[in-house]
């Protein structure tokens, strides 16, 4: 089932799958995009959130006297108004519940307190500052580790009985066993490691258009989301606003990485204000905003240990982590799985025990946490289990790559359950390893810097040389959640939809319940159901982001799109497909049995002469053609695709540094990536998924974190302080490929989205420490972070440095 | 107070207070939404149009600074009804994902080509070093303005 290269269309484009530019183009390069702060509606007014300037302060009174004198503003909203509509409070998707607009306390830095409405933006913004506050400060919990101190300020005291700051403990695997191995292991290596606090970031920031139609009822949304179906659920159970009367419409979107998944208070204010106002009005956060106050990624404390002989058979793995989940436990993620998908931290390594202990607590800063192209913190256990490996690899002094394919999973072990219950569905890892190195040149660049380090220790006048270093990641990525029986996001189980309709004329148009946010989903699926039907993809209009227009599912995150409901498209073509045949076999007067199937027409077995195209199969199913008893007219299909289990794209990343030792500053030099996502619909977009994440890869590595100083005080909070790579710090990515189809998709193709993301950030870490010869330091690799690992008094980097 | 400038060749005049963006007033006045607001310190580069002939980060800018000034902005790339070889090179080598970025990096990428007419990858890095994309590891952006640079047109294009 390997993707062969499918005939043209009269337009030039693959009738199935292969290279096509995509269609989604057209309106973006001309500055014709609809994001949802190009929404402009007649009479609709501003919002604006004021937030707390502290980490953890009571409440003593709020008065909008002045903000509510200013001559623009129509309206201030305050927690305290929200309570008489039972909207101060609403549930976050873990179960938890998190404040729309503080009443009593403020819990983080940068959360909402008052909402202004005014007649234009700027306007709302000078109400803000009439708002006048009067906070109590309280000692805030900045470091997660102090989070469990007995006389910790107890942070969540709205929940009633609550006596400290612990959310949850969660473990995964067979305890005694992995003791058992590590109790007898030839070498056991430990480390304390950080993934630090991040933020997706996407160009984009949050927003949202409200407008109630006070005599309709009818409440349309147009707001950022990569979950518009369950955001209408949601509305509708936090307002109490019947569902039927709720449209989300997501337009185009501008980047999400996971930023978009939740639903924040800004949208549930946006509301609010346009029941009050009678008027749409309209909330776009700034980035200080979107960088303090939506859902950060990761902030894992871990603690690694992995045992081994010392010829280097890895046996057993055993990991604590620490999961600062912020002030309410908003992470997005399956009801089943607190610490998300974390569990998968053995990788692709044949661990015989595993064995990990997972302890969530809150504390003053932003909620989130599963975000950021994670996969579900598979993010963090890759990271986890790829620098253990590395670990491992320098206390053996064994070289990392020859360590790697000495353990990883063959080829034969699939299906492979691993220790903690995950079922892989299909992988050759040796072969992806080989493909990397090849193409690295491994053998060469080892050479290489063994021939700089001897210079090095020969030593000589003049400035340092740049030290080299070469880091590998191997990854196993798990994408397309559910099924629905295991996973579920507050009780919505995770399947999702399409609808298919093929038109009289034969062209056709595919619904789709996920929501792009720039992964060119208009020309992927156009291109799946003309792999299935032979219907050109430029004659596939594919919708979606209208929840009035399309079917119900949970939406794009967690590179679910093409595995769940690209699935849905392929099932519905062949629905379509099968009762194409029963019409075709009406129209040519013979028996379906005898009809086979080529590419765009059903024909009399053996005979190309007799046979009728889809497009005349459409028609007929549209006309008055006598069809056999219980087929109705017309040619469509919808469906809901359940998923089997997740599949399971995999990868070998290998990065090259040049570390100038003098500076601590890194140079990437070179990223070599080998991506086995299944078939590839697309090439051109697959390529372009690999290319964003490893550029997060480096980032996460080199420069991102949302870190706290003492006070709590956000120090990430602009694009002046929380660094994003740019085109100066990232390389030509090399990529290549292994296609190793998933055997329980419909088309074998298992999602790409994230798994660079997932992969790549171990592997430019690992670089550096190879550069460094150093065992371990943590993200980010910052200049300062690297300058001080080298003169071995390493920091905390989630902290403010001291 | 009354700004009047060139916009995209027309002449545009309005009543605008004096803190106005330029940003603001291209989206919110003159309903040219295809420049973007992505960062306030402009860090960006969503926002960049070009004023007089040459980038600016139109966040950091006020519309009573291009008072009397021409500013183009990305609905006029396309001004001569086909496309710019920028934005056919952005099509071609799948130099966009979600789009947000975009017109900004095109009005740098055309601004570059005006001078530089065969820039070589490094210079092309540089020249977009503050335009942020989180989408595409700049790549196939990269790829993009060489294509347009193999293809493009050679007549000057500032204003």
């Amino acid at each position: 089932m390997t993707a062969t290269e499918a005939p043209r269309t009269a337009a030039g484009n693959p009738l199935g799958f292969g290279r096509m530019l995509r269609k989604e183009d057209a309106r973006f390069l001309r500055g014709k995009g609809k994001f949802v702060d190009d929404v402009n509606l007649p009479g609709m007014l501003h919002g604006a959130v004021l937030r707390s300037p502290y980490a953890h302060a009571r409440i003593v009174s709020i008065d909008t006297g002045a903000a509510e004198a200013h001559p623009k503003v129509k309206a201030v909203i305050t927690g305290k108004m929200l309570e008489t509509r039972k909207l101060a409070w609403m549930p976050t998707l873990s179960g938890d519940v998190q404040s729309v607009l503080a009443t009593d306390k403020v819990r983080f830095q940068g959360q909402e307190v008052a909402f202004v409405v005014a007649e234009d933006r700027y306007s709302a913004r000078d109400a803000l500052e009439l708002i006048d506050v009067e906070y109590e400060p309280l000692e805030a919990v900045v470091d997660a580790r102090r989070a469990l101190d007995a006389g910790a300020p107890l942070i969540r005291d709205d929940l009633l009985g609550r006596t400290d700051n612990r959310i949850y403990d969660w473990e995964a695997g067979d305890r005694a066993a992995c003791d058992e191995v590590f109790a007898h292991a030839e070498v056991v290596v430990a480390e304390d490691m950080i993934y630090p606090r991040v933020h997706p970031a996407p160009l984009e920031t949050c927003g949202s258009v409200a407008s109630m139609d006070n005599v309709t009822g009818k409440l349309t949304i147009w707001t950022t989301t990569q979950a518009p179906h369950a955001h209408r659920t949601l509305y509708a159970l936090m307002t109490g606003l019947p569902e039927h009367k709720i449209q989300v419409i997501s337009p185009d979107i501008g980047g999400g990485f996971g930023n978009k998944v939740g639903i924040y208070p800004g949208y549930i204010c946006s509301v609010v204000a346009s029941i009050v106002t009678g008027v749409p009005v309209k909330w776009v956060e700034d980035r200080s905003e979107n960088l303090m106050s939506t859902s950060f990624a990761r902030d894992y404390h871990m603690h690694g240990e992995i045992a081994a002989t010392r010829a280097g058979q890895i046996l057993g793995l055993r990991v604590t982590v620490l999961a600062d989940h912020g002030a309410f436990n908003g992470v997005a993620q399956p009801t089943k799985f607190p610490a998300g998908f974390f569990h998968i931290f053995t990788g692709s390594y044949d661990f015989p025990a595993a064995y990990c202990q997972v302890t969530a607590v809150y504390s003053n800063k932003a909620p989130g946490g599963v975000a950021y192209a994670c996969s579900f913190r598979i993010t963090e256990a890759v990271y986890l289990v790829e620098r253990m490996v590395n670990c491992l690899a320098f206390e053996l002094q064994i070289d990392p790559a020859e360590l790697r394919m000495k353990n990883l999973l063959r080829p034969e072990q699939f299906p492979y359950t691993t220790p903690t219950g995950w079922e892989y569905d299909s992988g050759d890892y040796p072969r992806a390893l080989e493909e990397a190195m090849r193409i690295a040149g491994y053998d060469e660049l080892r050479r290489e810097q063994a021939e700089r380090r001897a210079r090095a220790a020969a030593g000589g006048p003049g400035p340092a040389e740049p030290r080299m270093g070469i880091g590998l990641s191997f990854f196993t990525e798990g994408a397309g959640a559910g099924p629905r029986k295991h996973m579920d996001i507050m009780g919505l189980g995770m399947a999702d939809a399409c609808e298919l309709r093929v038109h009289p004329t034969g062209t056709a148009q595919l619904r789709l319940s996920v929501q792009t946010q720039g992964q060119g989903h208009e020309t992927t699926f156009a291109q799946i159901v003309a792999h299935e039907l032979g219907i050109p993809p430029e004659e596939v209009e594919v919708l979606h982001g209208d929840t009035d227009n399309t079917p119900f599912g949970l939406g794009t995150y967690g590179s679910r799109s093409t595995a769940v409901s690209g699935a849905a498209t392929a099932v519905a073509a062949r629905r379509v497909r099968d009762k194409a045949r029963i019409i075709a076999a009406a129209a040519l007067e013979c028996s379906a049995d005898d009809l086979e199937w080529e590419l765009g027409r059903w024909q009399v077995k053996g005979d190309r002469e007799h046979g009728q195209t889809i497009q005349e199969i459409a028609l007929a199913a549209h006309g008055s053609l006598e069809l056999p008893e219980g087929v109705e007219g017309h040619l469509d299909a919808s469906v809901v695709y359940n998923p089997p289990n997740l599949t399971f794209p995999f990868g070998a990343y290998i990065c090259v540094v040049d570390v100038d030792p003098d500076t601590g500053v890194v140079k990437v030099r070179r990223f070599i990536a080998v991506d086995d996502c299944g078939p590839r619909i697309n090439p051109m977009i697959v390529e372009g998924q690999v290319h964003g994440g490893l550029a997060d890869g480096v980032g996460m590595a080199l420069m991102e974190v949302i870190a706290f100083d003492e006070a709590g005080n956000n120090l990430g909070g602009s694009f002046m302080d929380y660094l994003l790579p740019t085109s100066m710090e990232c390389p030509s990515w090399e990529l290549g490929e292994t296609v190793t189809p998933s055997p329980h998709h419909p088309i074998g193709v298992k999602g790409v989205g994230e798994s660079a993301t997932v992969g790549s950030p171990a592997a430019v870490v690992n670089a550096v420490l190879d550069a460094l010869q150093i065992r371990h330091a943590d993200m980010p690799l910052t200049p300062a972070a690297v300058w001080r690992a080298i003169e071995g008094r390493p920091f905390r980097t989630d902290l403010a440095i001291v | 107070m009354k700004v009047t400038m060139a916009v995209n060749d027309q002449e545009a005049t309005s009543e605008v207070e004096p803190r106005l963006l330029l940003v603001h007033f291209l989206r919110d006045v003159l309903g040219l939404t295809g420049t973007h607001w992505g960062c306030d310190t402009s860090n960006c580069g969503a926002c960049v149009v070009w004023l007089d002939g040459i980038p600016v980060k139109s966040c950091t800018t006020l519309a009573a600074m291009a008072d009397g000034h021409a500013v183009r902005t990305v609905e006029d790339l396309d001004a001569g009804g086909s496309l710019d070889p920028v934005q056919e090179g952005f099509m071609q080598e799948h130099g966009l994902q979600c789009g947000f970025c975009t017109p900004g990096v095109m009005m740098t990428a055309r601004w570059l080509l005006d001078r530089v007419p065969d820039p070589d990858e490094a210079t092309i890095r540089e020249a977009i070093s503050g335009n942020l994309c989180r989408c595409t590891g700049y790549e196939n952006i990269v790829r993009a303005i060489r294509w347009a640079a193999e293809h493009g047109r050679t007549e000057e294009m500032t204003a």
